[in-house]
């Protein structure tokens, strides 16, 4: 019995016991790249922040530092981003690096999209196949983004039948199902390098620059919500745009592809 | 059926390696279930037996209710506590949200009811028994709830066992409250939803296998230090 509210004691302390902490909300295609756990130790290094990551959809990364439950998110949706700012949630947006989209589909390719020359032309030839293809449909970066390539191609994933299907899900999982499935699926080069359950699946497209997927970082404004960390966000900020984390990021690769730029101005 | 074998093999490495990440998410898996097995027994235990000790007019219905709760979906709880704990929520000023104590409060919901129902079911024929006695004896109404639990704390084990059982195993409330933070709320559950998600089903299997040899073994030590199953007892 002891023992026992010991550990009921110990469980309510053990959360103020810890080092500086700074919660950031990050894309699951950011950590499922395995990027993070590059980064987090040397930031603990090199700034003793505690850095405890929120993986989760854009939608709720920036649900969440509205709320004020994080102190900074790290995302890729340019326009949520700015209402993110102008709305007086962030203090400021900074663009820190950038990967890539890909087409990805069973290798045998039923609608041909790997000759194609643009995305939109890759995406209108899925549709005219009528070929299966799941969409991540949980309001992320990703998800935007893909809705915004249908629409280039003059398409609209609202009117379209059972063979667009919507998950739900994070990337991996999405994945995971579009494999099952064998089925076309767009993700960032990240998560598919680092996605280890690819059963038919290839890359069939990439390339195009309307495939560029910008991250940016936004620290949470302090006087909305004036518990948040802020000291600790912008300490973060010059570590994340300093030469360290160019050399990290840049250097960064899986089967020596390289993943992600580094662009912080 | 390849990736089931090669599940096992990773839980054995995992094991047989103590892999520090494995220990301290296992901890953390045990620190948070067994703190909210705690409370919810202090809640669940006396209002259980309370329920079949005493008779009052919404009696039937608040039975009723206890046994609809019990199969109250985590993730609804989760999402709950997370709105009544975020920092924009009534209790936000607390901080409580992403830590281990916000995984033990929506816990501590979810199986509170569950053993509140089971106790309650074992009470009430320990108390058909022992009616007659503990009225003649003219006890007062907490003497007969602690008569009976003490009597009775071999069904109440069970009752324990279970609310252990739905919690370890839980995922979707503490993946919401918790946000399957590295190094501070990630536990055996939420870690395998991360892994499955990476599309690696070894590693998320081996983590499972893991979790249900943890659950097995808590199971097999509260029964060896209490001394049911033995012959010569019931």
């Amino acid at each position: 019995m002891n023992r026992l509210i010991a550990t009921v004691v110990f469980a309510f302390i053990a959360p103020f016991a810890q080092a500086e902490v700074l919660r950031m909300a990050v894309t699951t295609s950011f950590n499922n790249s395995g990027l993070s756990d590059v980064l987090l130790p040397q930031i603990k290094a090199d700034t003793g922040l505690d850095v405890q990551l929120l993986v989760v959809g854009t939608g709720q990364a920036i649900k969440l530092g509205q709320a004020g439950d994080v102190d900074a998110i790290l995302v890729h949706a340019r326009a949520a981003e700015g209402a993110f700012v102008a709305q007086g949630y962030g203090t400021h947006r900074r663009e820190i690096m950038f990967n890539d989209f890909v087409l990805i589909g069973p290798s045998s390719d039923p609608a041909g999209i790997a000759k194609t020359q643009s995305a939109a032309g890759a995406l209108a030839r899925i549709a005219a196949a009528q070929a299966d293809f799941v969409s991540r449909g949980d309001d992320s970066g990703t998800h935007k983004k893909e809705r915004d390539l249908w629409g280039d191609a003059g398409l609209d994933p609202d009117r379209f039948g059972a063979w667009y299907k919507e998950v739900g899900a994070g990337m991996g999982a999405a994945l995971n199902t579009a494999a099952g499935l064998d089925a076309y699926i767009m993700a960032d080069r990240a998560s598919w390098l680092n996605f280890a359950n690819r059963r038919g699946l290839a890359l069939l497209f990439a390339g195009d620059a309307v495939l560029f997927n910008q991250y940016a970082y936004l620290p949470v404004s302090d006087l909305r919500h004036a518990h948040v960390n802020h000291q600790g966000a912008m300490r973060l900020e010059r570590w994340l745009t300093s030469p360290t984390a160019a050399a990290l990021i840049n250097g960064y690769q899986i089967n020596g592809a390289q993943l992600f730029t580094f662009n912080a101005k | 059926m390849n990736d089931i074998l090669s599940g096992l093999q990773a839980a054995f490495w995992l094991v047989v390696q103590l892999d520090a990440d494995l220990v301290e998410i296992t901890l953390r898996s045990l620190q948070v279930s067994v703190s909210a097995l705690a409370i919810a027994c202090m809640i669940a235990l006396p209002l259980g037996t309370w329920l079949a000790v005493q008779r009052f007019r919404f009696r039937r219905g608040v039975i009723a209710l206890l046994n609809a709760l019990m199969g109250l979906p985590p993730v609804v709880v989760g999402l709950i506590v997370y709105i009544l704990l975020s920092r924009s929520g009534p209790f936000g000023v607390l901080g409580l949200l992403f830590t281990p104590t916000a995984m033990i409060i929506a816990q501590i919901i979810i199986i509170t009811p569950l053993i509140a129902s089971i106790t309650h079911q074992a009470m009430r024929e320990l108390w058909a028994e022992y009616h007659d006695l503990l009225i003649s004896l003219n006890t007062s109404r907490w003497q007969r709830v602690r008569t009976l639990l003490w009597d009775g704390r071999r069904a109440l084990l069970t009752a324990a066992l279970a609310g252990f059982g739905r919690a370890i195993g839980e995922v979707g409330a503490i993946m919401v409250v918790g946000g399957n933070i590295d190094h501070a709320t990630r536990v055996l559950t939420t870690a395998i939803a991360l892994e499955t998600g990476k599309g690696d089903f070894a590693l998320a299997l081996g983590l499972g296998f893991v979790l249900i040899a943890l659950a097995v073994s808590v199971n097999l030590a509260v029964h060896t230090l209490s001394g049911t199953e033995r012959g010569s007892r019931w």
